[in-house]
């Protein structure tokens, strides 16, 4: 199997990476997760989790009882948008 | 899963970064049969959540001279311990937006230079120069440290799991403990959900958890948890130099190593106890503040918001060492918003303190007893 097959788009994160991370016993979803970094990309997972979880469990790692916990927003968001829903002021 | 020892020569509760430098330093200095657990995975707690800050730039005397010794550490840890953690000597610059404030930051800038870091005062145009697109118009001063710096929170962690891993400490994840376990005032283990260890001495290392883990114990902690909320922006090509922050706001943000900018701000207003949710409000709070800050940011995209849970004391100071009350507890906790640039030098001290009684001063005064004596400690440079 080659090496360069992705596996996160987002964050290029191979296959290879994730089999590795299995192997060093990082064998949970979050870790490996953490460890290789799949999912924190612009797509925030949406695209690679499932494809994530099928690998951990095919190198023998822990069958995921739920995907990796979704971060907000659902979507990117400019900072300028997200400035205009308050109006508080800043302690000072 | 690798079965759970039945005895051990210590337990560390916690494989935060705080519970695992501790556990390794001890397994430098000889100590065998060192287990540590934790309930979650590496990373889980506010070690894998936090903004990755490492700074010297502090007001009280004890914070300088040990945050020095810290960053030296995280200069040094890719070396020593073979793995990658991203560390950028970024500078921590704090902006002054009141005479006050910028008093405060000119004695705490005169006591640091003092113990020989190199931080310096700066006016708004000094400011402009080392950050063209922070808007300036409101700064009245700013004190800055080149020798601060950010760091990838991740790899610290991986990194003292491995060392451990190799000097013999047993470390378990997807463990919980219930309940420490005493007789007569003496500590004689723990219970968890995969069994009992037996142990004469137990190590808190359970960040925010940590009360509740003492009062297991009937031992109660001045400290309780508070949700801080951090986020980060899509990768930029960089451009920011300093890791910016506001003491008055606890807006502060920096660019990562992966191009990100990743920051928080202050907000009293979260849930009770130990929650790691997020918020819209938050949101909507720091991205007006860090646009005022930096106008140009406006256009950048959120990709994603986490938090995690400061544990935080009345003094802004942590609870370092024995319990009195408790022989055989050992308590590293209550490092508000700085304990993961506090472990490097911590886990070494404390673990010489326990075998050797070095730095005993130190320990006297981070003592838990302090409450019961009433004396307070104090730092005015707490962020978030
Ligand atoms: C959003 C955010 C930003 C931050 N920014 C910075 C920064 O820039 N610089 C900085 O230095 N610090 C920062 N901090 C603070 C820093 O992250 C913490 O002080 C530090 O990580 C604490 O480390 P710890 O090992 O003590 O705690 P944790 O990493 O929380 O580890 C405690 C561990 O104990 C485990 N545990 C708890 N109870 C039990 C139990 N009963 N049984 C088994 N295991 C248990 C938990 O699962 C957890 O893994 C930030 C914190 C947050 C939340």
């Amino acid at each position: 199997m080659s090496d360069k097959i992705l596996i996160c788009r987002c964050e290029d994160v191979t296959l290879k990476e994730v089999r590795e991370a299995v192997e060093k016993g990082y064998d949970d979803l979050e870790s490996v997760k953490r460890y290789t970094g799949f999912g924190t990309g612009w797509c925030q997972g949406k695209q690679c989790v499932a494809a994530a979880a099928r690998a951990i469990v095919a190198f023998g790692g822990q069958p995921p009882a739920a995907p990796i916990t979704p971060r907000p927003p659902f979507h990117p968001l400019p900072i300028a948008h997200l400035a205009a829903l308050t109006d508080e002021e800043e302690a000072t | 899963m690798k079965p759970l020892p039945e005895e051990a020569g210590c337990v560390v509760v916690g494989a935060g970064i705080m519970g695992l430098s501790v556990a390794y330093n001890l397994a430098r200095l000889g100590v065998e049969r060192i287990v540590v657990v934790d309930r979650g995975y590496l990373c889980g707690g506010a070690s894998g959540r936090n903004g990755g800050g490492v700074r010297a730039q502090w007001s009280s005397e004890t914070n300088i001279r040990l945050m020095k010794r810290s960053i030296k550490i995280c200069d040094e840890f890719a070396t020593r311990f073979g793995i990658n953690v991203w560390f950028r000597e970024a500078g921590y610059l704090f902006l002054a937006r009141g005479e006050e404030r910028a008093k405060q930051l000119a004695q705490s800038c005169a006591l640091q230079r003092e113990h020989g870091l190199p931080t310096r005062i700066l006016d708004a145009a000094d400011v402009k120069k080392l950050a063209p697109e922070l808007d300036t118009s409101r700064v009245v001063a700013a004190s800055y440290n080149p020798s601060d710096g950010v760091v990838f929170p991740w790899p610290f962690v991986w990194g003292y799991a491995r060392e451990c891993a190799r000097l013999g400490v047993e470390v378990h994840t997807h463990t919980a403990v219930h309940a420490i376990e005493e007789t007569a005032g003496k500590v004689t283990g723990v219970v968890t959900d995969r069994g009992r260890v037996r142990a004469p001495q137990v190590i808190c290392a359970a960040g925010a958890w940590s009360p509740e883990l003492t009062r297991t114990v009937g031992v109660e902690l001045p400290s309780h948890p508070h949700r801080h909320e951090i986020c980060s922006t899509e990768p930029l090509k960089p451009f920011l130099k300093p890791f910016v922050g506001d003491l008055a706001t606890g807006l502060y943000f920096s660019q990562s190593m992966r191009g990100e900018i990743v920051g928080g701000i202050s907000n009293a207003e979260v849930p009770e106890g130990l929650d790691q949710g997020s918020s819209l409000r938050f949101l909507a709070l720091y991205a007006r503040s860090l646009q005022r800050a930096m106008p140009r940011l406006g256009a950048v995209r959120i990709l994603r918001q986490w938090s995690g849970c400061y544990d935080i004391t009345p003094d802004g100071n942590p609870l370092v060492g024995p319990v009195d009350e408790m022989e055989g507890l050992v308590l590293t906790s209550g490092f508000m918003g700085h304990g993961f640039m506090m472990a490097p030098i911590m886990g070494e001290l404390l673990a010489r303190y326990l075998l050797h009684g070095e730095e005993r001063e130190l320990f006297e005064r981070w003592n838990l007893r302090r409450y019961r004596e009433g004396n307070l400690l104090s730092e005015t440079m707490i962020l978030g």
